[in-house]
């Protein structure tokens, strides 16, 4: 895929599918501007070239309430360091030059809504962001920006918890580009073991879209990644990362490419022997 | 918006996590039951009468009233409700509908340690177990309120992040519910956040605007000309408008902390300086700036020190059915000095702001006009700061 496709030949949700066609997908997450955006574009193409399959950019925050104090920290610093939407919507036409790795926007509905979100999405779609993925926003709220998400071929990925029970069937069947699979309770951050029985909710999300999901919320280590991937479609992948590039600052586009590489690897490693894995 | 809940106008909704969502329909549910059950009633009638000490005084200000030489002033004594404030209606029914849902912890985020002291109390008297979250700016600026809470067997969590003030304790609070659900209710303190709530805290504050309307009936068998409270997120004036929404010649006036002032950054005032948004699961009107980002707002009051505003006031405000105006430290400081002096009344800091608006507005009415001002609070929790913000340090 490269620019002229994303906004040609089909619209800019379909190569998020298009990631999950060769197996399991890894998408890892990072905060534009943290700490700053020279050293994000740099990290977004250490990522893509290290076999990221879709990476999720957030877009900061003042206020993350869905997020643990990894995400937190990082959100403030690129705030503090003067980041906003117009100068990360520049970055990622800068990206889009040479990077074809399908890209999602992850902010909070304010941040959208304030901007004018007709006038957000139709960027998202000039620009080459694949997706939107707006956490504080609801199956019952989301109408409001599908809308529009669909009228320029964005994709808004909803988001499916473990708390989600009776709820499943009706989110899975409007669901877009892939399903977010929430791990844990709570907020974003790195966890040592994911209790939530992952493979029933991954079922009850098949039996009602075809769409592919995906595994989120507390997943660090490469086991942890292989292990939710061969339950689902691809893990996600954030805390970890943002700590990488709080420890190495500007210099964090090498660990964390070695990084997604670890991670990458050990997805599509464990997948060939997920049997023995899983038994 | 077809599958939106709890709209006012375009404001309202439920803009929270999906992790979130079912707890705020299995309450919805729970509500609905019981806010007409019988039982449930009569016990939280006999919490607000025989515990609370309801029906709380429409106390004639006479002295006020003669010194300002204009309208006649009453004020509703909400500060003389045990815990000191409002803040305790809530409480006793939320705590009250939490227990008959089975949950056994409460957790509640707190400003000026108001809502935090109401939730501490009603867990005590409802063997809960209770954590309240509080901006460690205000754990500073209401020390006292800390120990209280601590005193009533509650652990408070001051709350580091972003301003470190009511809308990070917001933020964690939220964060904390998230990730225990199952024995946990959420005791939010004001009309705000996500569907039901803001209908469920007016309905338990609507009692305020109830007694007001029989009480002046009593007195004055007639209306009141207007009736004003401070706003913050807005909970005792939506309780103090609620039952006089209807009476269109009721003029409807909510005080908003301007802080330093509304043409400064350095205020609290969202309905005159903030613009539409989505925020703590609920679209409204929020300080923020062009890129959405949620501005710090200032107050000299812990308790009005947030940048947004419940959506059924936004929704008031748009359809000009309520006023709502700013009120600068500096007029909320010399209205909580005037009250005391003039009638032997410490108001809260907070409730100071709708004293204030009273003291301009009051001499330019007739004799015959009648004002009802909510004193949501007493100030004793406010007399260290004040102290400080005269320039005088003392101990608490």
């Amino acid at each position: 895929m490269n620019k002229t496709d994303t906004g040609r030949s089909h619209t800019p949700s379909y190569y998020i599918k298009e990631a999950f066609k060769d197996g399991k997908a890894f998408i890892p997450f990072i905060t534009c501007g943290d700490p700053d955006l020279e050293t994000t574009e740099k990290i977004v193409r250490s990522m893509s070239e290290n076999g990221a399959d879709l990476i999720e950019l957030g877009i900061p925050f003042s206020d993350p309430t869905a997020e643990g104090p990894v995400i937190q920290d990082a959100n403030l610093r690129a705030l503090n360091g003067g980041v906003t939407t117009d100068k990360i919507f520049d970055m990622v036409k800068r990206l889009r030059k040479d990077i074809s790795t399908p890209m999602l926007f992850m902010t909070y509905a304010n941040v959208v809504f304030s901007y004018n979100t007709d006038k957000f999405i139709s960027t998202c779609a000039e620009i080459g962001i694949n997706g939107l993925i707006l956490p504080d926003l609801p199956f019952e709220e989301k109408e409001e920006f599908d809308d529009i998400c669909q009228k320029y071929g964005v994709a808004l990925i909803s988001l499916i918890a473990p708390t989600s029970q009776n709820r499943i069937a009706m989110i899975a069947r409007q669901a877009q580009g892939f399903v977010y699979i929430v791990s844990s309770l709570g907020v974003t951050g790195v966890r040592s073991e994911i209790n939530t029985d992952i493979s029933s909710l991954v079922k009850l999300v098949r039996e009602n879209t075809s769409v592919p999901c995906a595994v989120g919320f507390g997943i660090s280590t490469p086991e942890q990644a292989a292990k939710m991937a061969a339950i689902s479609d691809g893990a996600i992948v954030g805390s970890s990362i943002i700590k990488l590039i709080a420890q190495f600052g500007r210099d964090a586009a090498e660990p964390v490419g070695q990084y997604v590489k670890t991670m990458k690897e050990a997805i599509l490693t464990l997948k060939s022997d997920k049997n023995s894995l899983q038994s | 918006m077809s599958n939106s809940q709890g709209r006012f106008g375009v404001h309202g909704g439920q803009y929270i996590p999906e992790t979130l969502m079912n707890a705020v329909i299995e309450l919805e549910e729970a509500y609905n039951h019981y806010k007409d059950d019988p039982t449930f009633n009569r016990e939280l009638t006999n919490l607000y009468n025989e515990y609370a000490g309801r029906p709380s005084r429409l106390y004639y200000a006479k002295k006020m009233t003669q010194d300002l030489g204009g309208a006649k002033i009453y004020l509703k004594r909400e500060d003389l409700n045990h815990t000191g404030s409002h803040k305790i209606n809530n409480v006793l029914g939320q705590a009250l509908l939490a227990k008959k849902m089975g949950k056994t912890r409460l957790i509640a985020e707190t400003g000026a340690g108001q809502h935090g002291v109401a939730t501490a109390t009603a867990a005590a008297l409802l063997d809960m177990e209770c954590i309240v979250f509080m901006g460690e700016e205000d754990t500073k600026r209401q020390a006292l309120n800390v120990y209280r809470m601590g005193l009533l067997g509650s652990d408070v969590i001051p709350v580091k992040t972003g301003t470190a003030t009511l809308k990070d304790a917001v933020s964690e609070a939220m964060r904390e519910w998230s990730s225990r659900i199952d024995d946990t209710h959420y005791c939010l303190g004001s009309v705000m956040g996500p569907h039901p709530f803001p209908t469920i805290v007016r309905d338990f504050q609507a009692v305020i605007s109830r007694e007001i309307k029989q009480q002046i009936f009593e007195k004055e068998s007639r209306l009141p000309d207007v009736v004003m409270a401070c706003v913050g997120g807005g909970s005792n004036a939506m309780g103090t408008f609620y039952h006089f929404i209807e009476d269109k010649d009721v003029k409807l006036i909510g005080c908003e902390a301007a802080g330093r002032g509304i043409d400064t950054f350095e205020t609290a005032a969202t309905i005159n300086t903030g613009r539409l948004g989505i925020f703590h699961g609920m679209k409204s009107y929020f300080c923020q700036d062009k890129y959405g980002q949620i501005a710090p707002v200032y107050s000299i009051s812990a308790g009005l020190d947030y940048p947004g505003i419940g959506p059924e006031h936004a929704w008031l405000h748009d359809q000009g059915r309520a006023e709502y105006v700013p009120i600068t430290d500096k007029e909320a400081v010399n209205a909580f000095e005037y009250l005391s002096r003039t009638e032997g009344i410490i108001p809260a800091i907070e409730s100071a702001h709708a004293v204030a608006h009273a003291m301009k507005i009051a001499p330019t009415y007739s004799k015959d006009k009648i004002i009802v001002i909510t004193i949501s609070g007493r100030g004793d929790k406010d007399c260290a700061a004040i102290a400080r913000y005269r320039g005088e340090d003392i101990n608490e």
